[in-house]
């Protein structure tokens, strides 16, 4: 195996016992990027120089006790890395140095983190494929035909082709599990305030999650233990203990009641897909699980309660892209010409139509009949899940409805893009966590290459350690994660 | 329900958002489904159900109003983002004309 295909854990022990270091492990990546990123396209920009120097300090202090330090990481170019351009992959953005960094990066940072890069990602991460990115698209390297995914495509396909061990993505409705999921990767979504959202742009507030993508449940599980826990400069992240998150991952699942509401197995999801998923339930079984059918009823209205409210936070938030204090700055005669013309030209379909959506159902006469109508249904979502979590520690589902598409295939019918979203949204509305992890193989009709399944284990919110010992004993019985594209 | 030209326009300006004509056409007919898509909410009972904005049950979260300093170079830094600037402020057009 070669050194960039190592788990975190693996890398860990290696640099622990000087068999390599983590300037080897850097160049190892680098090497990869250049052979493959052509054709993959993950990266928006690149920071080879910064990396190395970052690598030579770190095996200078030979200090790996926390598992992180040397490890090549990805950074999903959303989140502010300070003196390193951060673009949300929008044209309005393109040249933007933000002169901090995120929460969650500097936290890496601190503990020896060797950024190699910024992943590519829909434009302010609104989309479900990475083709809404303003600047080009990133490919699935199981099917360079087809997408990898989105909001963090660029995240989890870098990952699947062992561009970097691990990428920091984010997810307000999909954004870590379906590309995940696409990608054949292990990604998790974070309860809503576990990690915090400081220095990453704004997309829905009240939606917004950070987390990892990597290649195992184990590699994740280190990652959380670092980047978790309460941020003075985000209030909406509780002060609550962060826990070793590799405890208790090897504890068996006998006895564990997993429930699987019908509701993500209805009609929609893809029957091959659905038989794969209903394979690794049987697993789960024959580890000890209990395994119930439960119901939320209310599933078939989380889409439109979903993106009512994104879109209108979504339109509030981008308000700030003003052309004024940072950022592309139209030339116009008055302030309101500049507004128009600015956001007119640096903003990409997806977002102009967010904005539109959401600006509409604020609008007076509309609010209550869209944006607080959803907020109300969202009380009920939220309300359907503890209830569901009074019966059972988890549940599981497939994590998408069907497998990666084609390029194209929906970039024109932004409601068919939606629906993508159908089994992930919901979990978002609840604010509770969500694992997806690789749980077998399909082949689309229209394609040649067998495509990776996900399978999504929910969590009650702040237990993100059930999912993860769930996902856990499940890659411990199986080897789907271990499995390596192609890239043909 | 169809959005008019005319109600894109007026959202769009709102939203100070400048479209083409083209646009304008694409996103009345988008919209329009998208909307007619989200009537399936009217389905929902929701008497008396207090709508929700904080997930997690989190409620006023407050610290002590203290003055923090920014260092000048972050502030030049700050500035320096600005399109154009002057005197250490950042300029722009004026808001009455």
């Amino acid at each position: 195996m070669e050194l960039n295909q190592l788990t975190i854990k693996q890398a860990n022990e290696g640099l622990k016992k000087k068999e390599f270091s983590s300037v080897d492990l850097t160049k190892a990546c680098f090497e990869q990027i250049k052979k493959v990123d052509d054709k993959v396209k993950s990266f928006i920009s690149l920071t080879e120089n910064y990396a190395l120097d970052k690598a030579r300090k770190v095996d200078e202090v030979g200090n790996f006790s926390n598992p992180l330090s040397g490890i090549p990481v990805g950074i999903k170019d959303i989140y502010c890395t300070k003196g390193i351009k951060t673009t949300a992959a929008s044209k309005i953005l393109e040249n933007y140095v933000p002169p901090f960094s995120a929460t969650a990066v500097e936290k890496l940072e601190e503990q020896g983190a060797v950024m190699v890069g910024k992943n590519n990602l829909d434009e302010f991460a609104m989309g479900s494929s990475t083709e809404n990115s303003g600047f080009f698209p990133t490919k699935n390297p199981w099917d360079l035909q087809r997408v990898p995914g989105g909001s963090s495509g660029g995240s989890a396909a870098a990952v699947a082709s062992d561009q970097c061990f691990y990428s920091l993505g984010t997810d307000t409705g999909c954004s870590i599990r379906l590309p995940a999921a696409f990608c054949g990767v292990t990604g998790l979504k974070v309860t809503y305030g576990r990690v915090s959202r400081y220095g990453v742009m704004s997309y829905a507030s009240s939606f917004d999650t950070m987390g990892p993508i990597a290649r195992t449940v184990e590699d994740v599980a280190l990652v959380m233990k670092t980047i978790a826990g309460q941020d003075l400069k985000d209030s909406t992240t509780p002060n609550i203990v962060v826990p070793d998150y590799s405890k208790g991952l090897d504890q068996e699942i006998k006895g564990l009641k997993i429930g699987l509401p019908k509701e993500y197995f209805a009609e929609g999801v893809d029957e091959e897909m659905k038989k794969v998923v209903e394979q690794a339930i049987k697993k789960l079984e024959s580890l000890g699980a209990k395994i119930v059918e439960i119901s939320l009823p209310l599933t078939k209205y989380a889409i439109p309660t979903y993106y009512i409210l994104v879109k209108s936070e979504a339109s509030t938030n981008l308000e700030r892209y003003d052309g004024i204090r940072y950022g592309l700055s139209a030339q116009a005669n008055s302030l309101m010409e500049k507004y128009l013309e600015t956001r007119g030209a640096g903003f990409g379909p997806e977002v102009k139509r967010s904005i539109m959506m959401g600006t509409y159902t604020l609008s007076a006469g509309y609010y209550d009949a869209y944006y607080n109508k959803a907020a109300q249904v969202r009380t009920l979502i939220k309300q359907e899940f503890q209830k569901a979590f009074e019966q059972v520690d988890c549940m599981v589902t497939p994590s998408t409805p069907f497998t990666a598409f084609k390029i194209g295939e929906k970039v024109d019918d932004p409601l068919q893009m939606y629906l993508a979203d159908i089994l992930s949204c919901p979990i978002n509305i609840a604010g509770v966590p969500a694992l997806s992890v690789p749980c077998g193989f399909v082949k689309p009709k229209d394609g040649e290459n067998e495509m990776p399944v996900g399978m999504q284990i929910i969590g009650k919110q702040f237990d993100e350690q059930t999912i993860l010992r769930v996902g856990h004993q499940y890659q411990q019985a199986t080897d789907w994660h271990k499995r390596k594209p192609g890239l043909k | 329900m169809k959005l008019t030209i005319q109600e894109v326009e007026k959202i769009a300006n709102l939203a100070r958002l400048g479209l083409t004509d083209a646009e304008k056409e694409k996103f009345a007919n988008q919209l329009s489904s998208i909307l007619d898509y989200f009537e399936q909410l009217k389905e929902v009972d929701t008497t008396n159900v207090e709508p929700v904005a904080q997930i997690t049950g989190l409620e006023s979260v407050m610290r002590e109003d203290e003055i923090k300093n920014c260092e000048p170079e972050v502030m030049k830094e700050l500035i320096d983002q600005a399109p154009e600037s002057q005197d250490n402020l950042v300029k722009t057009r004026a808001v009455f004309e």
